[in-house]
């Protein structure tokens, strides 16, 4: 394009179009300068520690003013040298599902629409593991019912994720410690991951999620059982906001079968690590390659 | 001449003792696998006595034991004992001297806080696999101190078999919107 | 700033297009007017409420949306069907309306697009998806790439249709330096996007009915017999309501080439089902879903044969040069073509591929009222972008909307091809 003329060259004297061109060039600068870096990172998992704790206790307000009670949210770093694993015992659940419950009530699970992160398949013994014949729906009088097995089945925390690498922007990623856990703020709810979970693990918020402030459990972890929004994916996160602090998962201290074990698999004297040595232990679709840290195995 | 052979052979023998590190006497224990952080005696909760019921010595006391194997009438008649019944009765595991006690089969008394250790005569694979926090229900801390529950807090000694629960409510099905 | 005002002057002559019309012109945009309105509102009722209003739940968490998403990323690479002929092989009759196909792949992409930010659970934060302040999970993520092509595809015909076109409308000749390397980029890109789009369910091995290296070539297939159907029709109509001269070779070509795209797709629909059925392992349930259903849950059976006679249909009358030289018959062979198509890659794909679930559950999906007013929305948004085009590039091409005020050039401003 043609160029103005410019009359002379000293700043502030130049003619309409060069002032005019001057401000616009240095304004877009500046707010591309600004949109690129004053915002800083908007991800949780990249902010610095100081900034993440600012925008914590923004949600812990945002929790307080919507639901006239504090709710502390805690950002519990993970534990160095420390890789959490689980092991299932088929031989002892019954399938009373007080882990399901117990998750819910522990995690701030959606009531309404119901939202459960822990699924109990029934299954018939002599056909053994088998998805095809699996039923979850299952509403006898009393558990266990002649002829058949429960396989509880939650998030694997997978070693090889399918969910992270399909994830389009990244709002889900495995910590140091082993658990896979999502960003419920960068989330845009594609859906993606429930494709790539071969496990059913991850449940979506189909709408606004409503638990009644008097069951709210108000100890929660950013990245575990603060309450979710509307439409953004959540699963099982080994209770986070327990096992960093040294505390088992809701669903291991409830079962009254004693079906639950949880440890850290870097601790040659944990019970997990027992139960691999001892025990046989197995894990659901292996030939998927996930290699999920969730076992199973058969006690007696 | 046959002086100095002894003593050259004594002086052989106790060299060969000094040069075998066992030591004698002691049995070398294996520890299982992984339970490195198991104890000997994990602190447990109070034994789930029915109401009343201890010391056991406030009646036994001052009763004659009847060695006799029976099914009770006179007294404890509501225990429903099927636990190896056609084998096993009351005196094979209370101690018939003193009430207050348990006894292994090498006749050793245990109190009753260490049941476990009568429980895994029998079921040894269970009592190793507790020890190591394994069997049973797991509370506590997985990097700290674990609570332990004595095997009688979730099974009945008497009757140990787990009778069977109500189930939780099903998860509802989904359904499309409008249905 | 003589530009400016010629371009001033090219978007009030635009303007002036698109208001001008008759009777049949306005009926059309009313009826898509009303769609739009119509969708607007669902989508508005989706946003409040939340995604419960569709019929997607956890088993089947994409649905309708998604699959008129992935049938129209194949309706967009379908531009290649007539870039080829008029740019590779210079042939005549089709480079004088490769234009149209290239409008066709634009209004297709944004068609897709739309589709994604109506089905995603959090469409106020899709600019998660735009570096430097969102952030893009590449290498790994599939849809991350999938954006990053869509979106590219669409520059490149937007760059090279608005040239063309806006050179032409200033009575110059395109830049060729500029648009034969996009026009020829363009066709790898065509393939690129649906292979990527077919990457997206081909890498999950979650589902094993997706699981397949068939899937990238089979979505090549369909998109080449369901895209030019559509065009073949538009050019028709074309032919019929004004004076853009399309000759008949072109059309009877791209039938032809149609053919061979559905004999592919339905020889790689067959050796899937092969290996499906011979093979006969756990993974056969979700094809036995689709053609026979499992117990009593049949309702996609129908839909299954019903595609399949389509199809077929469709490559008779396209296979044989008499059928596609009648009208009738060429134009029964579009519909079937887009329909068995349109089938097939919707509620073929889609719904099989989530049913039973990875944890065997069997959820009977079928969009709601909601879905059906949204994504009827979408689509007519995408006729009407395409048709607010065509009422302008055609005038330009036709040499009717030209610049007439501006510096005089030499020569009159050839033809658009």
């Amino acid at each position: 394009m043609k160029h103005l003329p410019v009359k002379n060259q000293t700043a502030g004297s130049c003619e309409n179009g060069c002032s005019r061109r001057q401000f616009a060039s240095i304004a877009s600068a500046a707010a591309a300068g600004f949109l690129l870096t004053g915002c800083g990172p908007r991800r949780l998992r990249e902010m610095p520690k100081q900034r993440l704790r600012q925008a914590l206790d923004e949600m812990e307000r945002e929790y307080a003013a919507k639901r006239g009670m504090a709710v502390k949210v805690a950002d519990t770093p993970p534990l160095p040298d420390v890789l959490f694993g689980y092991a299932l015992d088929l031989s002892r659940c019954i399938g009373c599902r007080r882990c399901v419950y117990a998750c819910v009530e522990e995690n701030n699970q959606s009531r309404d629409p119901q939202l459960h992160w822990i699924r109990v398949l029934q299954m018939e013994k002599e056909k053994g593991v088998d998805f095809r014949h699996a039923n979850p729906y299952y509403d006898p009088p009393k558990v266990p019912e002649e002829g058949h097995f429960y396989v509880p089945v939650a998030c694997q925390q997978c070693r090889n994720p399918p969910c992270v690498k399909t994830c389009p922007t990244g709002a889900t990623w495995m910590e140091p410690d082993g658990i896979v856990v999502i960003d419920y703020d960068w989330c845009i709810g594609c859906r993606c991951c429930m494709a790539a979970c071969p496990y059913g693990a991850r449940h979506f918020n189909w709408a606004e999620p409503s638990i009644p402030t008097s069951e709210l459990n108000p100890a929660t972890h950013y990245l575990g059982n603060r309450p979710r929004p509307k439409g953004v994916v959540e699963k099982c996160t080994f209770c986070i906001q327990r096992v960093r602090k040294g505390r088992y998962p809701a669903c291991v201290e409830v079962c009254p079968a004693g079906a639950r074990k949880f440890g850290n698999l870097l601790d040659k004297d944990s019970e997990i690590r027992y139960i691999i040595e001892n025990k046989r232990v197995l894990v659901l679709k292996q030939e998927l390659n996930t290699l999920p840290k969730f076992f199973y195995f058969y006690g007696t | 001449m046959t002086r100095l052979a002894l003593v050259g052979l004594l002086l052989v023998a106790l060299g060969a003792l000094a040069l075998d590190e066992a030591p004698r006497g002691a049995p070398t224990a294996t520890p299982p696998v992984g339970a490195g952080a198991a104890q000997e005696h994990p602190e447990v909760p109070p034994p789930p006595f029915s109401e009343g019921i201890f010391p056991c010595s406030g009646c036994h006391a001052d009763l004659k034991p009847n060695r006799t194997r029976r099914v009770l009438t006179e007294m404890h008649d509501d225990i429903q004992l099927r636990h190896d019944e056609q084998h096993r009765w009351c005196l094979d595991c209370h101690d018939a001297t003193d009430r207050d006690w348990l006894h292994l089969a090498s006749g050793e008394r245990v109190p009753f806080e260490e049941s476990y250790r009568l429980c895994g005569q029998c079921h040894g694979e269970k009592l190793r696999d507790w020890r190591a926090g394994v069997h049973g229900r797991r509370t506590g801390e997985w990097n700290g101190h674990k609570r332990y529950l004595l095997c009688a807090h979730c099974h009945n000694p008497h009757a140990p078999r787990f009778q069977a629960l109500e189930p939780k409510p099903a998860p509802l099905p989904p359904t499309r919107p409008g249905s | 700033m003589s530009f400016v005002r010629r371009f001033m002057r090219f978007v009030h002559g635009s303007v002036r297009l698109v208001l001008s019309g008759n009777r049949l012109y306005w009926a059309w945009i009313a009826v898509l007017l009303a769609m739009i309105g119509s969708g607007v509102y669902a989508y508005l009722e989706q946003l409040g409420t939340g995604l419960a209003l569709t019929s997607m739940r956890d088993p089947v968490s994409w649905g309708f949306y998604i699959g008129n998403f992935t049938f129209l990323v194949g309706v967009a690479a379908a531009a290649v069907v007539l870039v080829i002929p008029a740019y590779v092989y210079d042939w005549k009759p089709i480079r004088e309306i490769v234009i149209i196909g290239e409008l066709l792949a634009v209004s297709a992409i944004v068609m897709c697009m739309l589709f994604v930010m109506v089905d995603i659970g959090r469409p106020d934060r899709f600019w998660h998806l735009i570096p430097p302040w969102g952030h893009l999970n590449l290498p790994s993520s599939i849809l991350a790439w999938d954006s990053v092509v869509l979106n590219a595809y669409l520059v490149v015909n937007f760059v090279v249709v608005t040239h063309i076109l806006y050179r032409a409308f200033c009575r110059r000749h395109y830049e060729k330096r500029l648009v034969v390397p996009l026009v020829l980029l363009s066709i790898p890109m065509a393939v690129g996007i649906h292979t990527v789009t077919a990457f997206l369910y081909n890498g999950l091995a979650a589902r094993p009915y997706w699981n397949s290296s068939i899937l990238a070539p089979q979505f090549l297939a369909s998109a080449f017999c369901s895209g030019p159907a559509i065009l073949l029709v538009v050019l028709q109509l074309l032919r019929r309501f004004t004076r853009f001269e399309i000759k008949d070779e072109a059309i009877w070509k791209i039938a032809e080439l149609m053919a061979y795209a559905m004999f592919l797709n339905l020889f790689l629909h067959g050796v899937e089902a092969f290996k499906e059925y011979y093979s006969d392992t756990e993974h056969l349930l979700y094809t036995q879903y689709w053609f026979q259903g499992l117990g009593q849950h049949r309702t996609l059976v129908p839909y299954a044969w019903t595609a399949v006679a389509l199809n077929l249909t469709a490559f008779v009358l396209f296979i044989l040069p008499a059928a596609r030289r009648n009208p009738l018959t060429l134009n029964l062979g579009c519909l079937a073509t887009y329909s068995g198509c349109y089938i097939e890659k919707g509620m073929g794909l889609i719904i099989p591929g989530f049913t039973p679930d990875t944890l065997g559950e069997i959820y009977r999906y079928a969009p709601s009222i909601t879905e059906l007013r949204v994504a009827a929305g979408v689509f007519a948004v995408g006729f009407l972008v395409f048709t607010l085009m065509l009422r302008v590039a055609v005038p330009i091409s036709l040499g009717e909307f030209q610049d007439q005020e501006g510096p005089e050039l030499k020569a009159r401003a050839p033809a658009i091809a």
